[in-house]
């Protein structure tokens, strides 16, 4: 199925976070916004909400600091234990640094998969930017185009109006 | 947008545009190698040769080709270990810390940075797994289940923290690194022309196309891993000095170490990326990008720490006289009056006199010098390891084995062949990856670069609506 695409480029990250609250107030469904660099505050403007990661994060952090004492006592204290230096077979303060190296693996692994898994990140040839200028020095607002109910040249002007050095059209095979 | 003094010296100058950036740093890995890489290529390979036919003499015939005698029995191969780790925790410092302080100057010498930590770690890495002597058995330092009835590993020894902290902070640093890379490699998939080119820079940026929703789970993550990287850089060396610390060796048995040894590791590390970075700036044209600013700013970190380093050596000897213990007050005697005095002295002249020049601006702002400096700091901190160990080992407790150490040539050559090692992973890096990051510098562009400033303060004056917004967004 192919997907209709109105494209307003823009060339400055204020023009573009103040075209995007003009847009969004005149009504339209911004589909999404690509740009070169993290631009701050675009996402107030476009209503997106505060990732979830670091819970996610967390909470693989703390299966490591488990899992790490767990292995530890485990096969010092019960598996096999081992008189080291006339010390406990549960040492825990010589079981910090490897506690805290596997939460820190953990929590930054399971963060980082995570992240490529939801954002849908992974090694692909095939790449579907829709204006390749975005990952170089222009800002790309595209807004979906509903067949019957989306007025093109209203559309066109709403963007130019706001900023918009250029406003195109694609079509996208989703 | 943030609001930047305009009295601040501009991260960019040279009035770049954001297209200017990607020109700037695209162009030597779209360009065909030219003829000053690919010289210093073929040096770093004579090195990597060097390195590899001292690791198979070090293999076939075993540890007795290194200088390592009964009393000494940690010299080269754990001065060289500990040097290389040291060098290893500027970058995550740079990326991770500096993050977290908001210090803007990070971002045109962060990718290099952590490049070469990657780097120094895995030729740090070479060291204790080939004085293992049969590194083929190196899965033994994991806790594996195995046919010896499941004996575990010994959890309570610093040798073991040390697989677990190196090989985390290793991996982490990775992640850390190639997260960076995605947005930066997907500039460089949208503008190349080659079909081989596109397809491999397509597969290495992720499909990353920097929707809006992907950059604000990008900085969540980025954010989130300076988070957990800022302990862990620090951890590995403190466990690395626990090497040390844990032993009752005099000259080793200290509760500084810790933290002595993680400030000499940022020392050490500073030193190492301004020996690269002023080499990189100047071969791939990156003066606006890494400017006097930036080299000074490091000069800065490098002052301190030398300063930290220089109090530490200091405070043990004064701790040896203070604790009336006989043998540790040998120890430091011995070392900066023994056999190996000419290796204290190199150490304490390179260390704590040359980078105190950095008290005057001429010398922090001049390249020159700086690479000068930067260079007696490499030198210096590995005399300071190699006088760790090998001054506190060779007069042990019994006069009778007391015993010098002098490398062999396959000692020299597994150490010169880990430069040539890292050099070569750092050339092809150089090469084949932007050595700027493109997207973290254009988003400084508008606040940092002196273009900006004179059009921000035009703008103040006549488009009160445009500054409003500004502040609006100042969530930086």
């Amino acid at each position: 199925m192919t997907k209709k695409f109105v494209l307003g480029i823009y060339d400055d990250e204020d023009v573009l976070l103040q075209a995007i609250e003009n847009v969004r107030a005149a009504g339209t469904n911004i589909y999404d916004v690509f740009s070169p660099y993290p631009v701050h505050g675009i996402d107030d403007v476009l209503g997106i909400k505060r990732s979830r990661l670091p819970i996610v994060a967390f909470f693989c952090g703390l299966f490591g600091t488990s899992f790490a004492l767990w292995m530890q006592i485990w096969m010092l204290g019960f598996d096999w234990p081992m008189i080291i230096g006339g010390k406990p077979h549960i040492a825990l303060p010589a079981f910090i640094p490897v506690t805290f190296e596997l939460t820190v693996l953990c929590a930054a692994f399971g963060m980082v998969i995570t992240f490529f898994i939801v954002s849908r990140l992974r090694p692909s040839i095939k790449v579907n930017v829709f204006d390749k200028r975005s990952t170089d020095d222009k800002f790309v607002m595209a807004i979906e185009v509903k067949e019957g109910v989306t007025d093109l040249s209203a559309l066109t002007g709403l963007l130019r109006s706001n900023g918009a050095i250029e406003v195109n059209q694609k079509e996208v095979i989703k | 947008m943030q609001h930047v003094s305009p009295i601040r010296e501009p991260l960019v100058t040279g009035g770049k545009t954001y297209h200017d950036i990607t020109e700037d740093v695209c162009r030597q890995v779209e360009a065909k190698p030219n003829a000053r890489w690919a010289a210093a290529l073929a040096v770093a390979l004579v090195g990597l040769a060097i390195f590899i036919y001292s690791v198979y003499r070090t293999l076939w015939f075993g540890i007795g080709e290194w200088g390592l005698n009964r009393t000494v029995g940690w010299a080269w191969d754990i001065t060289n270990f500990v040097w290389w780790v040291g060098i290893g925790h500027a970058g995550t410092l740079i990326s991770a810390i500096l993050l977290l302080f908001r210090q803007k100057w990070r971002t045109s010498i962060n990718r290099a940075a952590e490049a070469m930590t990657i780097f120094a770690v895995i030729c740090a890495a070479m060291f204790p797994v080939l004085h293992m002597g049969r590194p083929w058995l190196a899965y033994w330092v994991l806790p594996l289940p195995n046919t010896f009835g499941s004996l575990w590993v010994n959890f309570n020894s610093p040798l073991l923290w040390d697989v677990f902290a190196i090989s985390t902070y290793f991996s982490v640093s990775l992640v850390f690194w190639y997260i960076g890379l995605i947005p930066d490699f997907a500039t460089i998939r949208d503008r190349a022309t080659g079909p081989i080119a596109r397809r491999v820079y397509a597969a290495l940026s992720f499909n990353w196309t920097g929707s809006a929703k992907a950059w604000s789970r990008y900085e969540t993550v980025s954010l989130i891993l300076a988070g957990l990287a800022t302990p862990l850089v620090l951890s590995v060396h403190t466990i690395v000095s626990m090497d040390f610390a844990t032993s009752v060796i005099p000259g080793w048995h200290t509760t500084i170490f810790p933290p002595y040894f993680v400030a000499g590791a940022i020392f050490s590390g500073f030193a190492m990326v301004l020996t690269l970075m002023i080499i990189t700036r100047k071969t791939f044209k990156l003066e606006d990008y890494i400017t006097l600013e930036h080299v000074e700013s490091m000069n800065k970190v490098i002052i301190l720490t030398g300063s930290i380093v220089g109090v530490a050596y200091i405070t043990e000897f004064f701790i040896a006289w203070y604790s009336q213990v006989e043998y540790e007050q040998y120890a430091f005697i011995n070392r900066a009056t023994g056999p190996y005095w000419w290796a204290y002295w190199s150490m304490m002249t390179c260390n704590v006199i040359t980078p105190q020049l950095f008290w005057f601006r001429k010398i922090r702002r001049s390249l020159t010098a700086t690479f000068i400096i930067s260079i007696f700091v490499n030198i210096g901190m590995w005399f300071e390891r190699f006088v760790i160990i090998v001054t506190s080992l060779h007069r042990d407790y019994l006069p009778s084995s007391w015993a010098m150490f002098s490398p062999t040539i396959i000692d020299i050559g597994v150490y010169v062949g880990t430069i040539g090692l890292f050099f070569t992973l750092f050339l092809l890096f150089a090469k084949f990856f932007p050595v700027v990051n493109m997207a973290e510098v254009k988003a400084i562009l508008k606040s940092s670069s002196g273009v900006h400033h004179h059009k921000h303060a035009t703008m103040h004056g006549t488009e009160k609506e445009l500054s409003t917004t500004n502040t609006h967004h100042s969530n930086d």
